[in-house]
């Protein structure tokens, strides 16, 4: 039986897994793209064009480093003139001023800044680039450009304690939204996860002092927090439902329901070079496959809060327990919640301390 | 915030409204969006930067004129507040020593 898809709202393109850092988190899955495989523009434009006649209203150029594309200025007219709202996800590092104004002029509608910290030498450590001084100037370029601009800081135990800094950096750049997403655990986070996952005592602090921040800076600067979902009580509703209202593309034009999908065995993806967007949207077999509650097994599929978190996390559920089906292990009615406990206690042992400078895996570079 | 009443709305850098004759209205914001119809379209499209406050309620009352006008000023006066605080809107206000902009 299949269940009714919705129209998708937003289109994740990823553009390119090329990227110029190597964040001990990044979110690529562990195999990357490779650039021979990756889509032409003439492709992309037609993937805009169907997305935005399947009813997608905004699509995020993301990587891999988006920039790495020498067709980015190409490819933000072609997405802005199919009628879609453009956001460019970067890391700011193949930026300059003349790049940055044909962005503008292109039609971009946002772009969204990474911060790997506040402070250069462990932000740079975690990028295992020099990245942090370039990104400063791009907050300066932004100032006199009139393009709507969020501060994405990624939070983990290393940085959490200079929630303060960041603040600072964001109010006195010209964002007007500042998100402190804290690390997702899967792909590379996963391999890093003993030293990047923060403390209870940690997340308490941060959530009081970003809600305080938040009320302070209230018609200012939006500021939004992701929490580590390790210690919520319930799993997050991840990206808005299985098949709901996100599509993914892969640099090579296939088409995932989430950036992690692939680690789930079996999944067979469609490609867009083959199959057109709504088909796969309506389709696919791998956006059928968690979509709706069929597949759902106790407590979820009885428990009322199944329309509002869809039972959590898929590779979430396969990651920690090793069945793509489980209830995520996040929920606290999970059967198997102890997986997360046994992680959590860990952390939060007496003998943690933050290594000075522990054995990162980086984030290599595709073929 | 309460908007002052002679203070001139406009969309904020990010923000837009697409295309007329799309089979629905939106307004597209920084990680969000919002379908328009109605009340909130007539207010949003008003918001130009040109008019105020005021002329934006006097325009709605005429437009509406089966509802209460009290009613329709504070229905518009919630929904503006709300979208700057959702930092969809910008208030410029034509006295400079009451700007937030002049600083």
């Amino acid at each position: 039986m299949t269940f009714a898809a919705q129209t998708p709202l937003a289109l994740i393109a990823e553009l390119t897994h090329r990227c110029p850092l190597h964040c001990v988190y990044c979110s690529n899955p562990m195999e990357l793209g490779r650039r021979a495989d990756e889509l032409t523009t003439e492709v992309w434009s037609r993937v805009f064009r169907e997305a935005a006649e399947a009813g997608v209203l905004q699509v995020d150029f993301t990587g891999g480093e988006p920039l790495a594309r020498p067709d980015i200025v190409g490819l933000v007219r072609a997405a802005r003139g199919s009628g879609l709202y453009v956001n460019l996800i970067t890391s700011g590092l193949p930026l300059d001023e003349t790049r940055l104004d044909e962005l503008v002029h292109a039609g971009l509608d946002h772009i969204q800044l990474s911060f790997q910290g506040a402070q250069e030498e462990s932000a740079n450590e975690i990028s295992g680039t020099r990245a942090h001084a370039q990104k400063l100037r791009v907050l300066d370029w932004l100032k006199t450009r009139r393009l709507a601009l969020t501060l994405n800081f990624v939070i983990h135990r290393r940085n959490i304690d200079q929630l303060d800094e960041m603040l600072a950096l964001g109010e006195s750049s010209c964002a007007s939204r500042i998100e402190f997403a804290n690390v997702q655990y899967y792909g590379w986070a996963f391999a890093n996860r003993e030293n990047l996952l923060p403390t209870r005592e940690q997340v308490d602090r941060s959530v009081e002092l970003l809600k305080r921040a938040a009320e302070r800076l209230r018609g200012k600067i939006h500021v939004e927090f992701v929490v580590p979902d390790y210690y919520a009580k319930y799993p997050k509703a991840c990206m808005g439902g299985w098949g709901q209202k996100l599509m993914l593309v892969a640099p090579n034009g296939d088409a995932l329901p989430c950036h992690a999908a692939r680690i789930i065995p079996g999944l067979v993806f469609d490609n867009l070079k083959n199959r057109s967007l709504r088909e796969i949207w309506e389709k696919s077999e791998a956006f059928q496959k968690f979509r709706g509650e069929e597949w759902m097994p106790e407590p979820c599929k009885s428990c009322d809060r199944r329309t509002r978190d869809f039972g959590g996390c898929r590779c979430q559920a396969f990651l920690l327990t090793g069945d793509a089906e489980a209830t995520d292990p996040v929920c606290y009615l999970a059967p198997q919640r102890s997986k997360v406990d046994a992680v959590l206690a860990a952390v939060n042992g007496p003998s943690v301390e933050a290594l000075v400078k522990p054995d990162w895996l980086y984030r290599s570079n595709p073929a | 915030m309460t908007p002052e009443l002679n203070s001139r709305p406009c969309l904020a850098v990010g923000c837009r409204l697409n295309e007329k004759g799309q089979p629905s209205r939106i307004l597209h914001m920084p990680e969000r969006a919002l379908r328009l119809a109605g009340p909130s379209l007539e207010i949003i499209e008003r918001c130009d930067g040109q008019r105020t406050v005021q002329e934006i309620i006097s325009e709605l009352q005429k437009l509406y004129s089966k509802a209460e006008p009290k009613k329709v000023e504070e229905d518009i006066l919630v929904y503006l507040a709300r979208l700057h605080d959702q930092r969809a809107l910008d208030f410029t206000s034509d006295s400079a020593d009451r700007s937030d902009e002049a600083q």
